[in-house]
Order: C-alpha cells, then sequence, then structure tokens
C-alpha cells in the first residue's frame, strides 16, 4: 500500500537546530543503555572511538577530569568476607580488568606440598593432598614471598602445619577437620632421609624447611597464629585403627595457576538494571503486571477514586527474566534495560584477606601492569 | 617489544610478555578513545602463549608515545578508583547501622 499522504516538503534552513555537543535523545539511549527487547538485548555494545560522534559535534574522546568528576563508587553492604558495592562511571573493559585480575591474579597462600607420613585412611594420598590444597588459609599473603625452584623453604615463603589423626581400636569412627591442621612455626618436623643421624652432632638435623627464625615470633603472626579460615571442612573419615600423620607445606601462588590461590569465592559484576514504564498503567493492567514478575519489581500505587497505577519500586531485583514484556504488546509499555557504565560490583572473599583490601590490591596490580609497560617502552 | 618501522613510527604493533585481556582490553579502551588513534586492535596469537600483540595506528605521532600515555592515563584512573572506593568504603563503614538493613536484592 502506498501511502496517499504526500510528506511536505521542508527546506533544510527551517528544520530544527540540533544542540551541538549534545546527542539526539534516541543514539544517547543506545549509547548509554542496553535495551533488553523480548527477543534480545540490543545495543550491547559501547562505542568507544573518540570520532564517533564528531558529525554531530560530540567529543567522544576519554577526559580524565570528566572521569573524575562522574566516577562515583556507593558500597552497598560490607562484611568479613563479603562486599557488593556499585561502581558508576567506568566502562565495562576496566571493570572486567578488576575483577579479572581479583580471580586470577591475586596471590594467596595455599598447601602446595604434603609429605605423607602415614595414611591408613580409605581417602588415597592425592585425593587427600588435593583436598589439603583446597582448604583456604587465614593469612596475609603480603607478609610472604614466592618460592622459585631453585629457592630453600624458609620462613618467608612457606607456612608448615602438621596433621596427625587416628581412630582407635573399638572406638566411633571419626572426622579429620581442618582445625586439626596445626601450624609449626619452626618449620618441618620431618628429618630429611639423607642426613645421616649422628648422635654426637649438637646441630639440630636437618630438615625439608630450613627456617632461619621461628615465624610465631614475626611481629604479624605473634598474635595472630595462622590456620585454616573454617575449622569445620572434613578432611578424611576414619574407622577404627586407621591413622593420617601428614606435614603440609603451604607456598604462595596465584590464581591463574590453580584456583586455590583464588583469593574471591568468585567475584563479579552485573549492570544496573533499569526499567522503565513508557505510558500509564492503570487498574487490571497495573495488577496483571504487579503479577507478571516473579521478583516484585513492581508495585501498585493508589490515584484516588479506587484507581490504580503501576510503578517501578524495586529495579535492582530484577534478573532480567522479561516476563513483563511478554505477550501482547506489553513491549510497547514497559521498557527493560541496563545502564551501561553502572556496575554492582560484588565479592566474595574466602578469608584471607577482607574483601576491600582484594579490591584495593586488585586496583594496585592493574596500576603495576601499566607501569611495567610504561617502563618497558622507554 | 616493538614491531614496526623506523620510516614510519605512528604505526607499530606492541608484543606484551605475560599479558592477556586484563590489561590489554583496558589498554585498547584508553587508546580507542584517543583522539590522535585512527586504529587500536589487539589479539592472543595462541592461547597456550602468554601473551598479547597490541596494534596502534596513530595520525602521525609515535606510536609508542601514544601507548605510554595510554597506560599513564590508565594508571591516573586507577589511582582515582582507589582514592574514590577507600572514600566509600570508610564512609561506609563510619555511617551508623540500622538494626535490619535490606538494602540487597
Amino acid at each position: 500500500m502506498v501511502s496517499e499522504k504526500k510528506s511536505e516538503k521542508i527546506p533544510v534552513w527551517d528544520l530544527p537546530d540540533i544542540p551541538k555537543g549534545e546527542l539526539p535523545p534516541h543514539i544517547q539511549l543506545q549509547r548509554t543503555r542496553v535495551s533488553c527487547t523480548f527477543d534480545a538485548p540490543t545495543h550491547t555494545e559501547n562505542v568507544l572511538y573518540s570520532g564517533a560522534y564528531a558529525a554531530m559535534g560530540v567529543d567522544n574522546s576519554l577526559r580524565l577530569p570528566e572521569f573524575r568528576n562522574n566516577f562515583k563508587v556507593e558500597v552497598v553492604s560490607l562484611s568479613e568476607d563479603d562486599m557488593e558495592f556499585d561502581m558508576i562511571g567506568i566502562d565495562a573493559s576496566i571493570a572486567n580488568a578488576f575483577r579479572r585480575i581479583l580471580i586470577a591474579e591475586l596471590p594467596t597462600m595455599a598447601i602446595e606440598k604434603v609429605f605423607i607420613a602415614n595414611n591408613t585412611s580409605v581417602v588415597q594420598d592425592e585425593v587427600l593432598a588435593h583436598r589439603l590444597g583446597l582448604v583456604p588459609l587465614k593469612v596475609d599473603p603480603r607478609h610472604f614471598n614466592y618460592m622459585s625452584e631453585k629457592d630453600e623453604p624458609n620462613e618467608k615463603n612457606t607456612i608448615v602445619f602438621k596433621l596427625h589423626a587416628r581412630c582407635e581400636k573399638g572406638g566411633p569412627r571419626i572426622k579429620v577437620k581442618s582445625n586439626e591442621l596445626k601450624w609449626l612455626p619452626n618449620g618441618s618436623e620431618f628429618k630429611l632421609s639423607t642426613e645421616k643421624s649422628n648422635p654426637d652432632s649438637t646441630s639440630k638435623p636437618k630438615t625439608y624447611t630450613s627456617f632461619g627464625c621461628s615465624q610465631d615470633s614475626m611481629p604479624e603472626f605473634a598474635n595472630n597464629p595462622i590456620a585454616s579460615k573454617h575449622g569445620d571442612i572434613i578432611l578424611a573419615k576414619l574407622g577404627p585403627k586407621q591413622e593420617i600423620e601428614l606435614e603440609a607445606h603451604a607456598v604462595k601462588g596465584m590464581g591463574k595457576t590453580h584456583a586455590k590461590w583464588s583469593p574471591v569465592a568468585t567475584a563479579w559484576y552485573r549492570m544496573l538494571p533499569e526499567i522503565v514504564l513508557l505510558e500509564e498503567i492503570v487498574d487490571e493492567k497495573a495488577e496483571e503486571l504487579v503479577k507478571k514478575c516473579p521478583v516484585n519489581v513492581f508495585d501498585i500505587e493508589d490515584i484516588g477514586k479506587g484507581r490504580k497505577r503501576a510503578t517501578v519500586a524495586n529495579p535492582r531485583s530484577c534478573t532480567l527474566c522479561r516476563e513483563c514484556i511478554r505477550g501482547d504488546d506489553w513491549e510497547k509499555l514497559v521498557a527493560v534495560r541496563r545502564v551501561k557504565d553502572h556496575f554492582i560490583f560484588t565479592i566474595e572473599s574466602t578469608g584471607a584477606l577482607p574483601p576491600e583490601v582484594l579490591f584495593t590490591e586488585a586496583v594496585k596490580i592493574l596500576e603495576d601492569k601499566c607501569e611495567r609497560v610504561i617502563s618497558e617502552l622507554s | 617489544m616493538e614491531h614496526g618501522s623506523y620510516q614510519d613510527q605512528s604505526q607499530a604493533t606492541f608484543t606484551l610478555t605475560d599479558e592477556d585481556h586484563t590489561l590489554a582490553n583496558s589498554v585498547r579502551y584508553i587508546l580507542n578513545q584517543d583522539p590522535r588513534v585512527t586504529f587500536v586492535g589487539y589479539s592472543i596469537p595462541h592461547p597456550s602463549d602468554a601473551r598479547v600483540n597490541i596494534r596502534v595506528q596513530t595520525t602521525g605521532d609515535p606510536a609508542r608515545e601514544v601507548l605510554k600515555d595510554s597506560c599513564e592515563d590508565l594508571m591516573f584512573l586507577c589511582k582515582h578508583v582507589t582514592n574514590t572506593f577507600d572514600q566509600a568504603v570508610a564512609e561506609f563503614k563510619s555511617r551508623p547501622k540500622p538494626e535490619s538493613m535490606n538494602i540487597s536484592p
């Protein structure tokens, strides 16, 4: 069908002026929001190129003073191990860098070597060693150095734990829990098998570690003994007459080598959901909308004379299930969007460091990376 | 390591060892917003090699200097993030806590 009505010709000089330095609203919307339409999210990309809006007189280049004015952090909740905060006014690439560093590049201490003197339990040596490796340790990794292959284990790079559990004959079966890992501040107690036992020598026999001093004499550990973060992790179960005797050596490492060194249970972010009612939704429609949402994003307010109007009460809890825009013409009434530069960041620490410290350390690591590149280039 | 030419310093590929998307994507973001840059992109030639290639082409300035500037920008950005974050945490800790705080969804 061809429309009968002819569009009137408007001379170009009669067109309304587009304000310079400002994007038209629809482009601004595409730039700052992801629209979650029923079939797929659209405008998910970030427009980065500095000259992307040059034709409209808008400079898209990075200006640090502007970033400084717009960047905001709001802490939502903070406990010993968990933290949630809003990071506003930053690009996804930087937020993602922080997340990646938190997961893979922040060091912690974890058990790496296990010397098993006796294991008659049903748990095989290698399985037990793997389980020990995954036990989170409550110790600040910044007090320790990395141990390279040629390094001797000493008090600055190794923590030694001892585990000796035995189930007596005739007794009930017992559970070996992580609180039985006893810290040995003086290092290993196992003698090296190559050492000849010489009863005349007064020097200490050589062990698997060579500690120069006791770790509990160091000021950082004097009143803060090193132990497993959780005492109730079951390592093995022992039947009568079964026994485990071992020594576990923890070293510093990074999550990209093995997940046991990751300081976070996980760290993630999501973009802030934004729900806009494009038209006023009243009465039955409003009731229907409230019922459609499984996480109670919408609420109803009275507008007098027994009439009701739908409102967006709790957009943060939206999971983007898009139930609210399903069916009929709901997509024309409700718009589900995400704010591209507003990140709800969550950090769950495993206990080595509090979450707020983890984040500042992560930012520091990104800084160090930049510094390395600068020094390599100059 | 820089792969470029002596005649034309405005375009070069930089190979960074022991780096991955974490740094490369952040640097790419910063460089893309630099008006001197005509093209920037990065690639990881093989997933089991720990290195990235970053390609920088500029309108005339030496690519090396532009990349260096972008790293400096990124450092300033990080510093500002740390400061803002520390302030927000200090402010949160000093805030009096109501008995039942139910903010998180």
